[in-house]
């Protein structure tokens, strides 16, 4: 309770103080507002740039730790079975505790469009593929496990894909016919962000409705051409190292002599080997907003240095009324803190704004539809460091009102 | 009981290329709960000096101060600051209210360093007391704003709102002339006498020193009881002319009968 009273105190004596020299303080704090509006945009900005890089490098190549495994025949004399591959795979991640997993195959298909039958890539995955790789559907939604029962699959296009249909209300069920072995209509479930004005005609479904609409050309012979999927599964960076051999071996070991398992790791993560891509930007942002707040913090020190002198009869009669030397100290560093801090909100507040246009935010990320929201690490940073500016820009006053010597500043 | 005692106290300064300054040479003094003292002397004789010892603001360079039953050299500064917080009231000759702040904010100063009952009740307490001293109206009034009387009486509100033990008054009429003066020092004996708390005033004005119970010199240092009238006579007389004032009232304070001057509430809304 003692302890409460007293911050409650020394903030009662801060803002008598503050409201009193209204105008220094106004004049002082314009600069640690501007820097503070400066750094927590910045800040900002880099965190926004930062995420949506990192959103698409996750989309290509996964999230960390993202591990993939190509089985491949050495021999070359047997036909790849990806049944038998899968189960080799779901064994062996059922066995390291793996929840995250998902066949992928990358091929091309004929489906019939309004303006003819049309080949385009298409993409078989599983499920978890849409969190392994933060797929963000832009209309309807990703697959989930019920897709996989439904008599006519499942698709998600790609937009441009969707604009040549027509950009139908997905709750319309829009469809169109997939040509295979045994062709059947796919129900567009979910839009995904990928355009190129019109060019990018693609889709993605799952791996086992690809594989039952069969659609691999029957010219080419049976055993001509089986497509080989590739396995990924989605595990903590940390054990990554340990699990990628253990998971390897255990697949060849399932499918027996002349299986060769590639295990390799594609995120970007792995790519650098722990270190920050964003650490040069990183600094080189916060370098500028530091030096801008460094110079705000300058001419609060210095205005608060002269106005100290005018205030050392003052710090005397308080003495003399009971003020410890260590609440003057501290009296002085909060009204120097308080300042600052109010000052930081309104920077935080402008920062914000700003940053809230949405013509501002086009600058930046070009690739992101929507405003992201304002990140809060940028809003703590700013506020952060305007506390501790205040603090360090109340530290020298502090030290020369403590020294005020009651008697001396008395008699004056 | 004793709530002060000085043994031998001097206070020497040293100056840079001259010889030390004995400002006081073994003051001894000895002030009672409820006390009431006035100290005269010259311009120089060392009265602030005494003051600020009494206040626990400076330390004695020898002899030993003992404030209720505490030897000052056993209190470490924190303890001295919180105690001169608590028991001591300071009244200036230039009143020394803090620029730019109302009257009420003055008053709450000191409750700033209080403990939490007090703190939190702060604008209460200070409320009362302004009221108690003729400013119950005058509460957001700026120190600009207020007569020279006026100012110290929000001063002796200041000084009384911890409800402190002893009060230190530094020529408290020192800045107002002589009526003026003479009101305001019969407002602060008198809630000096309502609180119980020991007075102890420096002056230069007889009439002021009369109200006092008992009367020192301070010449050159060295501090002597003496009589009011003798006080008073070795004293250079700053704004007091005898035909002027009214004749000091008996050197004793004729607690009992009416005051020499109004009550507080006798004046609501007159200038002082
Ligand atoms: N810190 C100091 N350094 C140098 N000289 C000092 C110091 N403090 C006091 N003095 C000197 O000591 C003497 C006594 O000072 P003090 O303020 O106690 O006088 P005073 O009796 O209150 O005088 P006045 O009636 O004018 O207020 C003065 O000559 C003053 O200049
Ligand atoms: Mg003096």
């Amino acid at each position: 309770m003692r302890f409460i009273t007293s911050i409650a105190a020394a903030l009662v004596e801060a803002w008598g103080e503050l409201r009193v020299s209204r105008l220094r303080v106004m004049l002082s704090l314009i600069g640690v507002a501007v820097a503070v509006a400066a750094l927590t945009a910045v800040t900002a900005l880099g965190a926004v740039a930062e995420q949506s890089q990192r959103e698409q490098q996750e989309r290509y190549q996964g999230r960390p730790a993202l591990l993939t495994f190509m089985p491949s025949d050495s021999t070359g004399m047997k036909s790849p079975d990806p049944s038998l591959t899968t189960t080799a795979f779901q064994d062996a991640a059922d066995r390291y505790g793996i929840d995250w997993t998902s066949r992928v195959l990358q091929d091309s298909g004929s489906v019939e469009l309004p303006r003819g039958v049309t080949e385009m890539p298409i993409m078989a995955v599983d499920p978890d593929y849409g969190t392994m790789h933060r797929i963000a559907v832009r209309e309807g939604r990703w697959f989930d496990a019920d897709d996989a029962d439904r008599f006519a699959p499942a698709v998600i296009v790609s937009t441009d894909l969707w604009k040549e249909l027509g950009s139908p209300d997905l709750r319309t069920h829009p469809h169109f016919e997939l040509s295979g072995t045994s062709p059947s209509t796919a129900v567009v479930i979910g839009v995904t962000g990928e355009t190129c004005d019109g060019q990018c005609l693609s889709m993605t479904m799952l791996y086992d409705d690809f594989v039952k609409t069969g659609f691999t050309r029957i010219d080419d012979g049976p055993g001509a051409y089986i497509p080989q999927p590739s396995y990924e599964a989605w595990v903590p960076p940390s054990t990554a190292k340990k699990l990628m051999p253990r998971i390897a071996s255990a697949m060849s070991l399932a499918l027996g002599d002349g299986w060769q398992i590639n295990p390799s790791r594609m995120d970007y993560a792995a790519q650098l080997g722990g270190y920050d891509p964003y650490l040069p930007l990183k600094l080189a942002v916060g370098g500028i907003a530091g030096l801008v707040l460094l110079l705000g913090a300058l001419g609060l020190v210095n205005i608060s240095l002269v106005t100290v002198r005018y205030r050392v009869r003052e710090i005397g009669i308080r003495r003399s009324f009971g003020a410890t030397a260590g609440r003057v100290f501290f009296g002085v560093m909060m009204e120097s803190v308080v300042a600052t801090v109010v000052a930081g909100l309104i920077g935080v507040a402008i920062a914000v704004a700003v940053l809230k246009n949405p013509t501002v935010i086009g600058f930046i990320t070009s690739s992101v539809q929507d405003v992201p929201p304002f990140p809060i690490s940028a809003a703590l940073i700013g506020l952060g460091s305007s506390a501790a500016v205040g603090a360090l820009a109340g530290l020298v006053p502090a030290l020369v009102a403590v020294r005020v010597k009651p008697i001396d500043a008395i008699r004056l | 009981m004793t709530l002060l005692r000085l043994e031998q106290v001097t206070r020497t300064v040293e100056l840079p290329d001259a010889e030390p300054l004995h400002i006081l040479r073994g003051v001894d003094l000895e002030v009672e709960v409820g006390d009431h003292v006035s100290i005269v002397g010259r311009s120089g004789s060392g009265k602030s000096t005494l003051l600020n010892l009494l206040g626990l603001l400076d330390e004695p360079t020898s002899g030993r101060l003992v404030f209720d039953d505490v030897p000052l050299e056993r209190m470490r500064s924190g303890q001295r600051d919180r105690r001169r917080g608590r028991d001591v009231g300071f009244i200036f000759q230039q009143f020394n209210l803090l620029p730019g702040r109302s009257a009420i904010e003055n008053v709450v100063t000191p409750l700033l360093y209080a403990p939490p009952a007090q703190f939190w009740r702060r604008r209460r307490l200070a409320a009362d007391m302004l009221d108690r001293v003729g400013l119950g109206g005058r509460l957001d009034a700026l120190p600009t704003q207020l007569s020279g009387g006026e100012q110290q009486r929000v001063a002796i509100a200041r000084a009384l709102v911890r409800g402190p033990r002893l009060i230190l008054a530094d020529e408290p009429t020192g800045a107002l002339d002589v009526e003026t003066g003479e009101r305001v020092m019969a407002l602060l004996d008198q809630v000096a006498e309502d609180s119980g708390a020991a007075l102890i005033t420096i002056t230069h004005d007889r009439n002021v020193a009369a109200l006092a119970r008992r009367h020192y010199r301070l010449d050159a240092g060295v501090l002597t009881p003496t009589d009011a009238d003798v006080a008073v006579g070795a004293t250079v007389p700053v704004g007091t002319s005898a035909a002027a004032a009214p004749s000091p009232v008996a050197p004793a304070w004729p607690a009992a009968s009416s005051p020499p001057v109004a009550m507080p509430s006798a004046f609501p809304g007159e200038r002082l």
